[in-house]
């Protein structure tokens, strides 16, 4: 048996089997996105304004030129990846373009007629981000040529995590917005730690993960008949248990806390197949959440804005009642982009731009975009299914995981599924931090795609060629 | 580690189902009732955000809408705001909307079903999506000399076309500016609101609709017109008359205005107790006919029935269980018996029509924002309340009432005009409602116009008043449907 090193050439007369880049669907794709993106944007300036914007076509420009940087690079940088993931992104990331730019013009309609200077496009703003988030895209692409390496900084990567997790609450830089300690202010620019935090816990995460799995899966002791983990494979759960109340009890931030320990839950089963794991995370989670509702003022009010939306509407439960109008007046069809009032609902641009789309797309197309997230996340799991080392396989499902934690507990957040947090929708929601730490995660992810997806060698045809032993 | 990825995939999988599925509940399920909850401020933008349709009289609009430059797209201005005011109503960002503003908004704000189609067309034609247009039956010159008449008076006018139930004229007065209320300065729309409610002369009372007042003697045609339906009686039947009719099981007993006799030795015919409006010839006719008989009457001209127009009036009462005093005084339109302007002006319609009482409405025709038609009016009978030879007696003892009767006042040189006079009594001390019911020309089927005018304590104290002051109300008004 001469298996076909990687030196060989096959002979020449054999067939070369040549795995499919499908880079060229994902230009199409590409394409796709930017049409669905400038329709919106253009639509938008004519049921607003009538006619469109001057900045409009500029900003379009920018695009365009934006999905060629992505297209190249991609095809230049990671070959063999996924050719779904960037263009559903680019185009989650459009039409999020497209309602800042939609609320913007409301702003300035109003203003105008209120006499009151005219306040800057934020749309600019995350334009901006967004050429960030893409340029740091492509650096991830260029810098991490094989996601392994990034195993070595398993204990760095959770040392600099903590770090930038603690950072809002450090004297001077520190900030409080809207109650949550989330934000660092540095010579005038403000930016949230805990979004780059959450990429590279997830690689500790998984790089922990990679090296306890065997211990954390095989070695129990039994405690009255019940087979239970060992004490001291039990630390890192806790340890992620307390940090995660740590940040609902000193930054005030639900959501953030929500998304750590579902993540590190969620990875200790992929890597373990205990459903055990689950069913003590499930137990911490109420533990924790009792806690929480008795101990702190603010999730107890959480809570009964959730149970009582319309309970006190010019108070409290004003933000998730408009959220509501929003949803319901959009109904089954949407308003049409620019023709409904989404600037009625408080932080339409952030928090609740979910609710915006509702209700100008309404409940059809709503659906679309939260299929096109299940899609990314879809395509991330099926990324961490095919890649052949452990490490890849539970980073590529823990950057899959968070990102479908989020979307679930933003959207059922705003739509009153479950009790409203403070994350932010990804790729729509205005905000810089969480744009750029998103499009890393997408660079992550597509790094680990190029990875799996690669041939290892230019093989021959399966029918051609000779038996071969597959290297693992 | 693929085992437990699959598993959690599904376990995603079912998340989303929970949010497409809790989505579907609010945005489709139970979204007619949310984004209807008053907290929606979306309901009224979008409102404003069309321009509301017209209402018209003829091709004149009393209210339209005109574009603005503030949020609220477009503002609702009344053109003769006080005058119609009772029938446009108001429509208001602060107070909701009323009168035919309420009633037709659908149509007046375009969200109708049947403009469905258009509002297709209008999207794809890039058009503003615009409100349909209401037309009344109003008639501009009766309303006109109806207002003029009541000026500075507290009462009630309104007309019928007898041969239709089309309301010719609608008016209240002192009346209210609707453009005060219908402005986009909430501020200012308060003010006004709470001025207009703190006037103890009640300028928002909708009087020819809302407000019911004992009829007096006007009643007595209902009375006559039980008599007559009765069989028993004829106009020439010589009915009791006396000074004075003591009340059965009371001490008190029941006197003319006059305070004599209505005829020689107490007697005088049916007619002739009409046109001089006697109090005891009608209170033993109605004795004798028993409440029952009056009751039932007074039901078939519309009494204890409410009538939306599409407007709602306040339902004119007949009490059932009365004791014998009780139906005498009822008899003369005294004791619990209460009418509105409307539910008057609709016995003398149903008297003028062949004894058929059309139900009364206010829109003629809904338009589309292109102005074709998307519904008339349809007459429809309310009751067949006397017989055609019964009404046309009753008519021509209307007839009497003007000429040689109470009624003077209402005659129109070369048109024979029926009237009858009224007068009711209040509270001790106050001043009695004069009322007047009118019909011309007195032709059977053939009127034109019924009309009904009410002053509100406005009468001096004797039973002239109903002819001093309500008969040219009345006869001003049929004047001007009649192009006199």
């Amino acid at each position: 048996m001469s298996a076909p090193s990687s030196t060989t050439a096959p002979p020449a007369d054999v067939p070369r089997y040549r795995q499919p880049t499908r880079r060229g669907a994902e230009g199409g794709l590409l394409v796709a996105a930017f049409v669905v993106g400038s329709a919106a944007y253009l639509q938008i300036d004519l049921a607003v304004l009538g006619h469109i914007d001057a900045g409009s076509f500029p900003a379009l420009l920018a695009v365009a030129a934006l999905l060629l940087v992505l297209h190249v690079s991609v095809r230049v940088l990671a070959k063999y990846a996924d050719p779904i993931i960037v263009p559903v992104v680019a185009t989650l990331n459009l039409l999020g373009l497209a309602m800042i730019h939609r609320l913007d013009l409301a702003e300035a309609v109003r203003a105008q007629r209120n006499g009151t200077p005219v306040p800057a496009p934020d749309v600019n703003t995350q334009l901006t981000w967004t050429m960030l988030g893409v340029l740091l895209f492509v650096a991830v692409l260029v810098v991490v040529r094989d996601h392994k390496v990034l195993q070595r900084y398993t204990y760095t990567s959770l040392f600099v995590g903590v770090v930038l997790l603690l950072l809002p609450l450090a004297p001077w830089i520190g900030a409080t917005v809207n109650g949550a300690t989330l934000w660092v202010r540095v010579a005038g620019l403000s930016f949230q730690p805990g979004e780059i935090a959450k990429i590279l816990l997830t690689i500790f995460f998984a790089g922990y993960l990679t090296v306890k799995r065997d211990s954390l899966a095989f070695v129990r002791t039994k405690v009255l008949g019940v087979e239970l983990p060992r004490g001291r494979d039990l630390g890192p759960l806790f340890v992620a248990w307390f940090v995660s109340l740590g940040i609902l009890v000193f930054e005030k931030d639900l959501g953030t806390s929500l998304l750590f320990f579902g993540l590190f839950v969620s990875l200790l089963y992929v890597a373990t197949q205990r459903r055990s794991w689950l069913v003590l995370g499930a137990v911490l989670f109420i533990l924790g959440a009792t806690f929480a509702y008795f101990a702190f003022g603010h999730v107890r009010l959480r809570v009964d804005v959730w149970l009582h939306p319309f309970g006190d509407e010019a108070g409290n439960s004003y933000q998730i009642a408009q959220s509501l109008y929003g949803f319901a007046s959009g109904g089954m069809f949407g308003s049409g982009l620019g023709q409904g009032f989404p600037q009625l609902v408080p932080y339409a641009k952030s928090d609740f731009i979910i609710a915006a789309f509702g209700e100008e797309l309404g409940l059809i197309g709503l659906m679309a975009m939260l299929v096109l997230y299940g899609v990314i996340v879809e395509r991330g799991l099926r990324t961490a299914i095919a890649c052949r080392d452990v490490f890849g396989t539970l980073l590529a499902a823990g950057l899959s995981i968070s990102l479908g934690l989020q979307v679930f507990v933003v959207v059922g957040g705003v739509s009153r599924l479950i009790p409203l947090t403070g994350l932010t929708t990804p790729f729509l929601a205005q905000g810089g931090s969480s744009l750029v730490a998103n499009w890393i995660a997408i660079g992550l992810l597509m790094r680990v795609s190029d990875t799996a997806r690669r041939p290892d060698t230019d093989v021959v045809a399966l029918e051609d060629a000779p038996t071969q032993v597959v290297p693992r | 580690m693929i085992r437990s990825i699959r598993r959690l995939a599904v376990v995603f999988g079912i998340l989303m189902v929970a949010i497409l599925g809790n989505l579907t509940y609010i945005q489709f399920v139970t979204a007619a009732q949310v984004r209807t909850q008053p907290g929606n401020s979306r309901v009224l933008l979008e409102e404003y955000s069309r321009q509301r349709g017209p209402i018209l009289l003829g091709s004149t609009a009393i209210a339209s809408s005109i574009p603005t430059n503030d949020q609220l797209r477009y503002l609702r201005q009344y053109s003769n705001g006080p005058l119609y005011a009772p029938a446009t109503g108001f429509y208001s960002v602060v107070y909701g909307a009323t009168g035919i503003e309420r009633t037709e908004n659908s149509v007046l704000s375009g969200s109708d079903d049947r403009f469905f189609v258009d509002r297709v067309q209008q999207l794809f034609a890039g058009r503003g999506v615009k409100g349909g247009a209401v037309r009344l039956t109003l008639d501009p010159k009766a309303q006109a000399a109806a207002y003029q008449g009541l000026a500075g008076r507290t009462g009630a006018v309104v007309a019928i076309d007898p041969r239709t139930g089309a309301i010719l004229a609608l008016v209240s007065s002192p009346s209210f500016d609707p453009n005060l209320l219908s402005s986009h300065n909430p501020s200012q729309i308060r003010k006004a609101y709470d001025a207009y409610n703190a006037d103890p002369a009640q300028p928002m009372l909708n009087r020819p609709l809302a407000m019911t007042l004992p009829p007096g003697s006007t009643f007595k045609l209902v009375t006559a017109a039980a008599a007559l339906e009765s069989g028993k009686y004829t106009p020439s039947t010589e009915v009791p008359g006396p000074a004075e009719l003591p009340l059965p099981n009371s001490t008190r007993s029941l006197k003319n205005w006059s305070g004599t006799a209505c005829g020689p030795g107490g007697k005088t015919t049916l007619q002739n107790a009409l046109a001089v409006s006697c109090n005891t010839a009608f209170a033993s006719i109605g004795m004798s006919l028993g409440a029952d008989a009056l009751q039932a009457q007074a039901e078939k001209f519309g009494f204890n029935n409410s009538f939306t127009v599409p407007l709602r009036a306040a339902t004119s009462r007949f009490p059932s269980g009365l004791d014998q005093a009780q139906t005498a005084m009822a008899a003369i339109g005294q004791f619990d018996v209460t009418a509105s302007a409307l539910q008057m002006a609709m016995v003398g319609a149903g008297i003028a029509n062949n004894g058929q009482v059309m139900s009364p409405y206010l829109v003629a025709q809904t338009l589309s924002p292109e102005l074709e038609v998307l519904q008339n009016a349809e007459p429809t009978p309310f009751a067949q309340a006397m017989t055609p030879a019964n009404s046309a007696a009753l008519l021509s003892m209307m007839v009497s009432v003007v000429d040689q009767g109470t009624g003077s006042n209402a005659k129109i040189s070369g048109v024979s005009v029926g009237g009858k006079t009224g007068t009711a009594q209040t509270a001790p001390g106050k001043p009695p409602h004069a009322w007047f019911v009118g019909v011309a020309p007195a032709t059977p089927g053939q009127a034109q116009v019924a009309v009904a005018v009410v002053l509100q304590n406005g009468g001096g104290a004797a039973e002239i008043s109903g002819n001093k002051l309500a008969a040219p109300i009345a006869r001003a008004v049929m004047e001007a449907v009649l192009g006199r």
